[in-house]
């Protein structure tokens, strides 16, 4: 095998673990889109809050020595407990300031979502410290190596995990009564009311759902790049929103690809165009740029009823 | 008050100390297993008490005890406002602009820093006033043109060693270049697409100026000259010669010489054929469209206006500051800018400069809550579109967009 390849594959693993992430953040956005037709502003701020929450949790059974004797049920405990956590914050996000204006103007909703991403933010920053807080280390042991591409378990740990939870997630969404319900939801408020769904119900969860996918997403660049920071939820926030767009917004399978192609195409970008390192945060954007000028519905199709652009 | 509300008003409460609560646990614990509930408890006491106070008040209001108080106030204040409408409004400016021009010769250093601060916020606030309060695209990007204006200043003083007066021109017309070539492929788009490619394009400027190191020396930032004004000299001979500003004071009138021209500027054209035009995209744009509207042209006519005064901000920034770094144009700032006008109310320019006070202005006064500044902003922002999506003072020409029926 010869250099240039090795050099590939390598940040096609690389690519494919960040847009792992990214997809998974997509996710969220795209269902909120899809039901009430919002961009949830905040909702990179539950991806920061679940980082934070892993952190914290995970500090804490470190401290009480837990973390050496069950590393694996540490981590699966945390997890689980962030993306709930995450969840719950959602919903209460959702009620407080997307409910009452449920029948107000985009623009008012939109605001409302700003001012409590930044109130989210800066809740985090004075709290927690305006500096970056470390994850435990040296849980994953050594990376390893197979024809050249060094793989590190945390990347497998990742791809793992974003593949579960998208199986898992595209279960709820088509096979399940509750999925069914969101469906409908999304497809039409009141035809779906009248039915018996309670839209209510329905739009909670689906916050609940993507900021817990948030939250996973959380805690997995904190192990992956070692530490969290109480701005981390901003850029990766409007990458993802982009890899939603991409792939339509309100399309859940969309997202997934979308968050792919993104990562993908950033890790590429950083490696093989010139200056591409520094540049490599503008990818997202003028993809979004592109997608929106020239296929305003994304590459899978829109699922709403849209009329906005 | 209906039942209807009432069961709505409770069921927000409760999502709200509901919010909170889960909020406790993210704040207080700290990595290492430590708690701090006298930090946060800081934090959350003076949100707590004027949460409460306003309740009150609003209980007292809702349960009738202050219907004379309030009915006498209200008498008064329509006799007032009666009274006060025989003034033309011309004389109201003329009023305020010589107490404004009067200022710092009473006041101090602090004051005038503040104040010029306000005044900087107040053209921004402005120019993002055309693009949001008047022809209704939701700008989130708006800081780049600020970032231009400041960048162009500072790069020709530096190079050319060239005036501020000249460089404000070329600065305006960049930044409204810049608006044309960001507004272009965008404003196709509506609501809240625009808004995040509004955005992204905003973060692509910053990331633009943090890594051309040949042009803008990257993060290191660029000294900008102090601003100068040509003086006439009478010693030796008679000559212009150009005297640097130095103190505060003075550069308080060239603010305060910019937002006067941006008032003006910015009332003029929004009683223009071009400001009802904007009116006319921000109520109904297919409406607008249909009615002969060239929508697309006046959309991009409100980008690159709002763009110049955006510029001519950033250009006063740069030589007040003597420095600019892309720090300075982070996402935050465009943040507070769109605070400040959604505070204000949008499209109402007295309500624009209020906002510019309120929100520059007021943390400068409560200097210990500094750090709680974009906090409140943040709370405020989502507050505001809940009980009062018009702002403070609302503009007289709005639609019924504020409360569209979906």
């Amino acid at each position: 095998m010869d250099n240039a390849f090795t050099f590939f594959a390598q940040q096609m693993l690389n690519g494919l673990t960040l847009g792992g992430l990214y997809a998974l953040i997509a996710l969220g956005y795209t269902m909120v889109y899809g039901i009430i037709q919002l961009i949830n502003f905040a909702h990179g701020e539950f991806f920061a809050a679940g980082g934070y929450m892993g952190v914290i949790l995970l500090s804490y059974m470190a401290g009480a020595g837990y973390m050496d004797t069950h590393p694996w049920l540490c981590i699966g405990f945390s997890l689980v407990l962030s993306m709930l956590y995450c969840a719950m914050l959602a919903m209460a996000v959702e009620k407080v300031a997307y409910k009452p204006l449920r029948h107000s103007s985009r623009l008012s909703v939109l605001l409302s979502a700003l001012g409590m991403s930044i109130f989210l933010q800066n809740a985090l920053m004075l709290t927690q410290g305006v500096y970056d807080k470390a994850y435990p280390g040296g849980i994953f042991g050594a990376p390893f190596e197979i024809g050249g591409v060094i793989v590190n378990y945390m990347q497998l740990l990742i791809l793992a995990l974003t593949a579960g939870l998208l199986v898992a997630l595209n279960f709820l969404v088509f096979k399940t009564r509750v999925g069914r319900a969101m469906r409908a939801t999304a497809q039409d408020k009141v035809m779906s009311a009248l039915v018996g769904i309670n839209s209510n119900r329905v739009i909670s969860l689906t916050f609940a759902i993507g900021a817990g996918l948030a939250a996973a997403a959380g805690i997995m660049v904190g192990f992956y790049y070692g530490s969290v920071r109480f701005e981390m939820g901003f850029v990766p926030g409007i990458k993802a929103f982009a890899a939603a767009v991409l792939g339509g917004i309100g399309n859940i399978t969309g997202a997934m690809i979308g968050g792919f192609i993104i990562g993908m195409v950033e890790i590429m970008a950083a490696a093989y165009i010139p200056y591409g390192g520094e540049y490599k945060d503008v990818c997202a954007f003028i993809i979004l740029i592109a997608v929106l000028y020239f296929r305003p519905t994304g590459i899978m199709g829109e699922n709403v009823d849209d009329t906005r652009v | 008050m209906t039942h209807g509300f009432r069961k709505q008003l409770l069921y927000f409460m409760v999502a709200l100390v509901w919010l909170f609560a889960l909020l406790w646990p993210l704040l207080d614990i700290n990595p290492d297993g430590t708690l701090g509930f006298w930090r946060s408890f800081a934090a959350w006491m003076p949100i707590a008490v004027a949460g409460s106070i306003v309740f009150v008040l609003y209980q007292i209001r809702q349960a009738g005890w202050l219907g004379a108080p309030a009915r006498m106030l209200e008498t008064g204040r329509q006799a007032l406002g009666a009274r006060l409408s025989l003034i033309p409004a011309w004389v109201w400016f003329v009023l305020i602009a010589a107490v404004f021009f009067a200022i710092p010769q009473f006041t101090d250093r602090r004051v005038h820093d503040i104040l010029i601060q306000v005044l900087v916020y107040v053209c921004l606030g402005l120019g993002l006033n055309i693009v949001i309060g008047l022809c209704g695209l939701l700008d989130l990007g708006f800081i780049a043109f600020y970032g231009v204006g400041a960048y162009t200043y500072a790069l020709l003083s530096l190079h050319y060693g060239i005036s501020f007066w000249l460089a404000l021109p070329v600065a305006a017309f960049l930044a409204m270049i810049a608006g044309c070539i960001i507004g272009y492929p965008t404003l196709r788009m509506r609501g809240d697409y625009l808004a995040i490619v509004t955005l992204g394009f905003g973060e692509i400027v910053r990331i633009i100026l943090n890594n051309w190191m040949s042009l803008t020396n990257g993060p290191n930032g660029v000294m900008a000259k102090p601003l100068t004004v040509p003086l006439p000299m009478f010693e030796g001979g008679f000559r212009i010669e150009e005297v640097a500003l130095r103190s505060l004071g003075d550069l308080y009138y060239v603010a305060f010489f910019l937002a006067i021209i941006t008032i003006i500027a910015v009332n003029r054209l929004n009683f223009s054929r071009i400001g009802r035009a904007w009116e006319a995209i921000r109520e109904d744009e297919t409406a607008a469209e249909l009615m002969g509207v060239n929508t697309f042209a006046f959309k991009l006519m409100a980008y690159a206006m709002g763009a110049v005064f955006g510029g001519l901000a950033g250009a006063f920034f740069a030589a007040r500051m003597g420095f600019v770094a892309p720090e300075s144009f982070t996402f935050l700032e465009s943040a507070l800018v769109l605070s400040i006008v959604v505070l204000g109310g949008m499209g109402s320019i007295p309500g624009i400069i209020l906002g510019a006070f309120a929100i520059i202005a007021l943390p400068e006064v409560f200097r210990e809550f500094q750090m709680y500044r974009m906090l409140a902003f943040g709370g405020a922002m989502t507050f505001m579109m809940l009980v009062r999506p018009a702002g403070l003072i609302p503009a007289k020409r709005m639609g019924k967009r504020g409360e569209e029926e979906e």
